[in-house]
């Protein structure tokens, strides 16, 4: 037992719930305010780590040695890309639909989604097959309480708390924040109000893809192979992580994701088949005993 | 009515043959398609091979050999068409072919049917030499390359205890895994973990924490270029420093781009390497070089070898009758560029493997090493 519960294996556990918990942040914040589970999610974090793939190659060349300040664009720069293509998607796939049945939104995220995996696959500059990312800051490693910890595990964990502390901040606090909230709870008396639904709601994507950006570029430099397709299981496992937490609650997100980062961990090292399976399995008993997830409010129906 | 045209048409064949004194062979690669360079490289080893025999005089009897090349596409339809065709049509006494298993699949029982001697170059899928005591194969099989790697590790690297990591979804890594499980333990080594892990996951850390805490002397990394980069690095990440063994699934460029320094101290076996210093495979080298103007390629290699092992039982035989042939096939023993070869009951090849050593980046020949 000793190999499957000791330090190191929760540090494992918590550096894919950080990359689990930038997405699921953004799933939780769309459907928060729209009501939708935009499937899509997991292709922007793809779009993300390809967004920093390319922003690397072009500022490296000009600015090669200055790591921090290259490690901070190209962050800008996924982030941009994402958010820049959520906000696109938004426009043109759901807007048009946003007061029509939520099936036909939720079959069209669906497509959106695909959409954009085959897109990217036959673009020539991106291709189908796998791209190895650029080490873009050099790693190092410190071992504390008998963990090895590398400084990838370190920023990982970091990038993805900064944004979330800075994202529960800005729903809480601003102005923007207390819009966002009276958007979600009631879209017709925050109109009255004399707030711009479709900003706010356009606003949220970009915010959602933003994180989902950098998500894909912690994941490009954690695990240094991307692909078209990268966003499907990653994506897949954040919405469960959202769901668990209770859908449409970000510090429920946050703390889902972790759960399934630390579970799916300690079950792999019990039995891989376990741990692959475990994510379902959360799923399946959350819908039967707490169907609005950990720390999520009731509402009539979810989708 | 069928196998009484073939049965006829075998007869015309032979007795045009013994006019025209050259025995017909025929040769199958994928020459455009998927696997294009694949074909291209099948034919040009054939090619050479031929040449060389007919230089030296021919087969038996002052008779030389016709190479009969057909392109199957990688299509296994279009391969069935050519196989039929050159047995059919053209009469010939052999097969050498073809590349893709799938393609040697769909020609395999064509050619037990019709009592044709055939040997795949390259097919390493076990069922292709199951479909019949005509068929032959020069390459070895996929769990064959474990059984070299235990060994490389337990006598090469001298290493005691071994940890492996498999694709649970994935045949190629899972029964290279076992093989190697168990000849390591058969050669008196011990597997102190052995983990697996579902298809397309990018995290192993898991499995790797517990790999690393039972503290083995090597890895076994069985699985193809980019999981084996992320793996190593992941393995490296977590502190194990030991040297990692795998398979022909590294035999890739983008290895050392995902992987980086991690895969150094790395080792994987592959059919031939042309940095081997036997003079068998620098003379061929020189030759294919000379000729084609790039160097062979370990497909060129194993076509030139097939080749020469059909040429070589048609001369014991010293006849160009099916049944002949293939029992000559059965007593094969030669010596070709990928090493001495025989023929094991399920008509694969017993041969040695290439060890290839990743030093500073790049594919270093490290030995040769027998099952």
């Amino acid at each position: 037992m000793g190999s499957i519960f000791n330090a190191q294996q929760i540090v494992n556990g918590l550096q894919v719930g950080s990359i689990y918990a930038l997405i699921a942040l953004g799933y939780t914040m769309v459907y928060g305010i729209v009501r939708l589970i935009n499937f899509a999610h997991g292709d922007f974090y793809m779009i993300g780590a390809y967004a920093a793939y390319g922003a690397f190659y072009l500022f490296n060349a000009s600015l090669g040695g200055k790591t921090g300040i290259v490690a901070f664009l190209v962050l800008a720069a996924s982030m941009a890309a994402s958010g820049a293509v959520a906000l696109l998607a938004n426009k043109l796939a759901y807007k048009p639909l946003r007061y029509k049945p939520k099936l036909s939104s939720l079959i069209t995220a669906i497509g959106v989604s695909m959409f954009l995996e085959y897109f990217f696959s036959a673009l020539p500059v991106i291709g189908p097959s796998y791209r190895s990312f650029p080490e873009i800051i050099p790693r190092t490693d410190i071992t504390v309480g008998g963990a090895i910890i590398s400084n990838y595990v370190v920023i990982d964990i970091a990038v993805a708390a900064i944004l979330m502390v800075s994202l529960t901040l800005l729903v809480r606090k601003s102005s923007l924040g207390k819009a966002m909230r009276a958007v979600s709870q009631d879209k017709d008396a925050a109109r009255l109000m004399g707030i711009n639904v479709e900003k706010i709601i356009s606003f949220t994507f970009l915010i959602g893809g933003a994180f989902a950006g950098a998500a894909g570029l912690l994941a490009g430099m954690t695990y240094p192979r991307i692909f078209p397709y990268m966003g499907i299981q990653p994506g897949l496992k954040a919405f469960i992580a959202a769901v668990l937490g209770g859908i449409g609650n970000i510090p429920g997100a946050v703390l889902g994701a972790y759960i399934m980062g630390l579970a799916e961990t300690f079950a792999s090292a019990y039995n891989s088949l376990i741990g692959e399976g475990i994510s379902f399995a959360i799923l399946i008993l959350v819908l039967l005993i707490r169907p609005t997830g950990l720390l999520g409010e009731k509402t009539a129906d979810k989708i | 009515m069928k196998k009484f045209a073939i049965v006829l048409l075998l007869a015309i064949a032979a007795t045009s043959l013994s006019v025209a004194q050259d025995i017909k062979i025929g040769g199958i690669g994928p020459v455009t398609g998927e696997a294009a360079t694949f074909g291209v490289s099948t034919k040009n080893g054939m090619t050479l091979a031929v040449e060389e025999w007919n230089a030296k005089g021919g087969v038996f009897g002052g008779r030389k050999v016709k190479l009969i090349f057909e392109d199957d596409k990688g299509d296994p339809a279009e391969s069935a068409t050519v196989y039929t065709k050159l047995i059919q049509q053209d009469g010939v006494v052999a097969i050498v072919g073809t590349v893709m298993s799938k393609c040697t699949l769909a020609g395999a029982p064509i050619c037990q049917a019709a009592g044709i001697p055939m040997i795949t170059p390259a097919s390493t899928n076990e069922k292709v030499t199951q479909v019949g005591d005509y068929i032959y194969r020069a390459c070895f099989i996929d769990p064959f390359q474990g059984t070299v790697g235990a060994t490389f590790a337990f006598k090469n690297l001298n290493v005691k205890s071994a940890a492996a990591i498999f694709d649970l979804g994935n045949d190629y890594t899972k029964g290279l895994a076992e093989n190697f499980k168990l000849t390591f333990e058969k050669l008196g080594g011990k597997v102190v973990a052995y983990e697996g892990y579902p298809t397309g996951v990018t995290d192993f850390k898991a499995q790797l924490t517990k790999i690393v805490a039972a503290k083995p002397e090597v890895l076994y990394i069985p699985d193809y270029y980019n999981d084996v980069g992320l793996i190593a690095k992941q393995a490296r990440e977590l502190g194990f420093k030991g040297p990692m063994v795998g398979g022909d699934g590294w035999d890739s460029p983008d290895l050392v781009k995902i992987g980086g320094k991690a895969v150094e101290n790395g080792y994987f076996t592959n059919h031939y390497s042309p940095d081997d210093t036997r003079p068998a495979v620098q003379d061929f080298v020189k030759k294919y070089t000379a000729k084609f103007g790039q160097k062979p390629d370990a497909l060129a290699a194993q076509a030139y070898d097939a080749m020469y092992i059909m040429l070589d039982a048609i001369k014991r035989a010293g006849s160009t009758k099916g049944t002949v042939i293939r029992d000559a096939l059965a007593k094969t023993n030669i010596d070709v560029v990928s090493g001495n070869i025989k023929f094991d009951a399920n008509r694969n090849p017993i041969k040695a493997a290439v060890i290839i050593e990743i030093k500073d980046g790049k594919q270093v020949y490290k030995a040769t090493v027998k099952p």
